[in-house]
C-alpha cells in the first residue's frame, strides 16, 4: 500500500501540494488527473526520492520512506518502476543495456541470464528482436516501451506512470493502454496524465490535483458523471456542454 | 541608494559563491566517501581513462612541445646576450617540471575535459537520464562521477610527464639549434639545478588539479536546468571556473611546495 500523509511541496514561494493525504491500496491503480504543471509528476518523484518533500510523509508497504538510508532506497527503489514521459532511455547504451542496467547494478546475474531477461521483458513488451538498436533509433511509442521494459527488470509491485500517453499517435497510445492493462495484474499503479480515454481505460479510482490538494472524484465512469464544477471543467475542456 | 544597491548585490553574489562551494564540496565529500567505502566500476573508470588521458595525449604534447621551444628562445636568448647561457638548462628544467607541464597540461585537460563532462552530465540531466539513474537504484555519484574523478586524477600526472619531457626537449632544440647555447652544458645544468622534488611536487600539484576540474565539471553537469541553452552554459561555466580554480590553487601550491 501507498500511504501519502499530509504530503506538502513547495518550490520556493510556488505551492504544488498541499497536505495530502491519501491511500492507496494494495493491486489497485489510481489516475491522477489535472492541467499541465499542478504537480502530478512531482507526487511520482517524491514518491522514488528524486525529490524531497516540504513536508508530511510517504509510506510504502509501511515503510516511512523519508527515513531511508542509501541501501533502503535501492531496495524500495527495486519494488517500484518508474516510466517517464520522456521515457528517459539512456542515449549512450543499446535498448540491451538499458534494460539490463538494473540487472547489473543490483542483481548477481549471469550474461545469460541477463540476457534471457532482457529477451523476456521485450517479449512482454512486444519488440523482440531490437536489443542491438540504439534509443535515437527508435519511435517515440517504441522508446515509451522500452522505458516500460526496463522498469520492469525487477519485475516491481508498484509501477508510476508519468504521461504515458502524451504526445503519441492514437493507434501506438491503445497499445500503450492494453500493455499498462496488461501488466495491472497484482500491481499497483499510479498513472499520472490528462489524456482522459487513458483514464478511463486503465484507472480503477481517479483523484484530480486542484490548487495543491486532491478532489476525490471516484470510478472513471463516476468521473464522467461529476458535477463537480472543477472536474467538470477539466474533463469537457471548459466547454458549456462538453 | 546605488551604494545601497551595490552593497545588496555584492552580498546576494557573495552568498552564492559560498553556497556553490559548499555544494561542491559536498559532491568531493560523497566522491572520496564512496571509493573509501569502495564503490569504484572498474570498467566505467578505464573507460573514463582512456578518454581524459589517452585522448588528451596528443593535444597535451602539441601544447607543451610549443610552449616549451618559446620558453626557451626568450630566456635563451636573453641569457645568452648577458653570458649566462650556461644556465638555461636549469632553469627550464625547473620551470617545466614545477610550473608549465603541470598548469599546461591541467589548462589543455581542463579546456577539452571539463567541457565535456558537464555537456555529457547536462544533456543526461535536462534529459530525465540523471533522475532514471536513480530511480532505476543506482547512484549518479557512483555511477557517473568517481569514475571521471579516478581517472582524472591518475591521467593528469601522467600526462604531466609527457609534457614535462616534451616540454624539454622542444627547449632543448630551440635553445641550442637557435640560441646556440652549449647541448652538454644545457644538460649538465639542467641535472645540476633540477631536483626530483620539482618534479614530484609538479606531478603532486596536478592530483588535485585533476580531482578539481572532475569535481567542478560532474558538479556543473548534475546541475544543469533549461534544456539545450542551459546544457551551453552550463559547459560555459564549467571550463570558466575550473581554469579560474586551476590558478588560484596553483598558485598557493607552488607557495607551498617550492618556497
Amino acid at each position: 500500500m501507498i500511504k501519502l500523509k499530509n504530503l506538502t511541496k513547495y518550490f520556493g514561494q510556488l505551492k504544488v501540494l498541499e497536505g495530502v493525504s491519501y491511500d492507496i491500496p494494495d493491486g489497485r491503480s489510481l489516475a491522477i488527473i489535472g492541467p499541465s504543471g499542478c504537480g502530478k509528476s512531482t507526487l511520482l518523484k517524491l514518491i522514488t526520492g528524486l525529490e524531497e518533500p516540504t513536508g508530511g510523509t510517504i509510506f510504502i508497504n509501511g515503510t516511512d520512506i523519508l527515513t531511508l538510508n542509501e541501501d533502503g532506497w535501492t531496495n524500495i527503489r527495486k519494488k517500484v518502476g518508474l516510466i517517464f514521459q520522456s521515457s528517459a532511455l539512456f542515449d549512450s547504451m543499446s535498448v540491451f543495456e538499458n534494460i539490463a542496467f538494473p540487472l547489473r547494478e543490483h542483481a548477481d546475474y549471469g550474461e545469460s541470464k541477463i540476457s534471457e531477461v532482457v529477451k523476456e521483458k521485450l517479449r512482454l513488451v512486444e519488440l523482440e528482436g531490437i536489443e542491438s538498436m540504439m534509443p535515437a533509433q527508435l519511435s517515440g511509442g517504441m522508446q515509451k516501451r522500452v522505458c516500460i521494459a526496463r522498469a520492469l527488470a525487477f519485475e516491481p509491485e508498484i509501477i508510476l506512470y508519468d504521461e504515458p500517453t502524451t504526445g503519441l499517435d492514437p493507434i501506438t497510445s491503445v497499445a500503450i493502454e492494453n500493455l499498462m492493462i496488461k501488466l495491472k495484474a497484482g500491481v499497483t499503479s499510479i498513472v499520472v496524465t490528462h489524456v482522459l480515454q487513458t483514464v478511463y481505460r486503465v484507472a480503477d479510482d481517479v483523484v484530480m490535483v486542484h490548487d495543491g490538494k486532491f478532489i476525490q472524484v471516484g470510478s472513471p465512469e463516476e468521473t464522467k458523471r461529476s458535477n463537480n464544477p472543477v472536474v467538470k471543467s477539466f474533463i469537457t475542456g471548459g466547454l458549456k456542454n462538453g | 541608494m546605488p551604494y545601497t544597491k551595490i552593497t545588496e548585490n555584492v552580498g546576494y553574489r557573495s552568498l552564492r559563491l559560498l553556497e556553490e562551494v559548499g555544494k561542491v564540496s559536498l559532491l568531493a565529500w560523497e566522491t572520496v566517501r564512496g571509493i573509501a567505502r569502495g564503490q569504484v566500476n572498474i570498467k566505467l573508470t578505464l573507460d573514463q581513462m582512456v578518454k581524459i588521458g589517452v585522448e588528451s595525449l596528443p593535444l597535451a604534447l602539441v601544447t607543451s612541445a610549443f610552449v616549451g621551444m618559446v620558453f626557451a628562445m626568450q630566456i635563451a636568448g636573453e641569457f645568452v646576450k648577458f653570458g649566462a647561457g650556461n644556465y638555461v638548462g636549469g632553469v627550464m628544467g625547473i620551470g617545466i617540471a614545477r610550473e608549465l607541464g603541470p598548469a599546461i597540461t591541467g589548462i589543455v585537460v581542463a579546456a577539452r575535459v571539463a567541457a565535456s563532462i558537464t555537456a555529457e552530465l547536462g544533456t543526461m540531466k535536462v534529459t530525465e537520464q540523471i533522475d532514471a539513474l536513480r530511480a532505476l537504484g543506482s547512484s549518479p555519484v557512483r555511477y557517473l562521477v568517481i569514475p571521471r574523478f579516478l581517472a582524472a586524477m591518475t591521467m593528469l600526472p601522467l600526462l604531466t610527464i609527457f609534457a614535462n619531457v616534451v616540454g624539454f626537449i622542444g627547449g632543448y632544440l630551440v635553445a641550442t639549434y637557435v640560441s646556440k647555447v652549449n647541448p652538454v652544458e644545457y644538460i649538465a645544468n639542467a641535472r645540476r639545478l633540477l631536483l626530483l622534488w620539482d618534479i614530484y611536487g609538479g606531478l603532486l600539484k596536478t592530483v588535485l588539479f585533476g580531482m578539481i576540474i572532475a569535481i567542478i565539471a560532474c558538479y556543473r553537469g548534475l546541475h544543469t536546468y533549461g534544456g539545450a541553452k542551459g546544457v551551453g552554459e552550463a559547459t560555459t561555466s564549467s571550463v570558466v571556473t575550473t581554469l579560474i580554480s586551476l590558478f588560484v590553487v596553483n598558485y598557493f601550491l607552488s607557495i607551498l611546495f617550492f618556497k
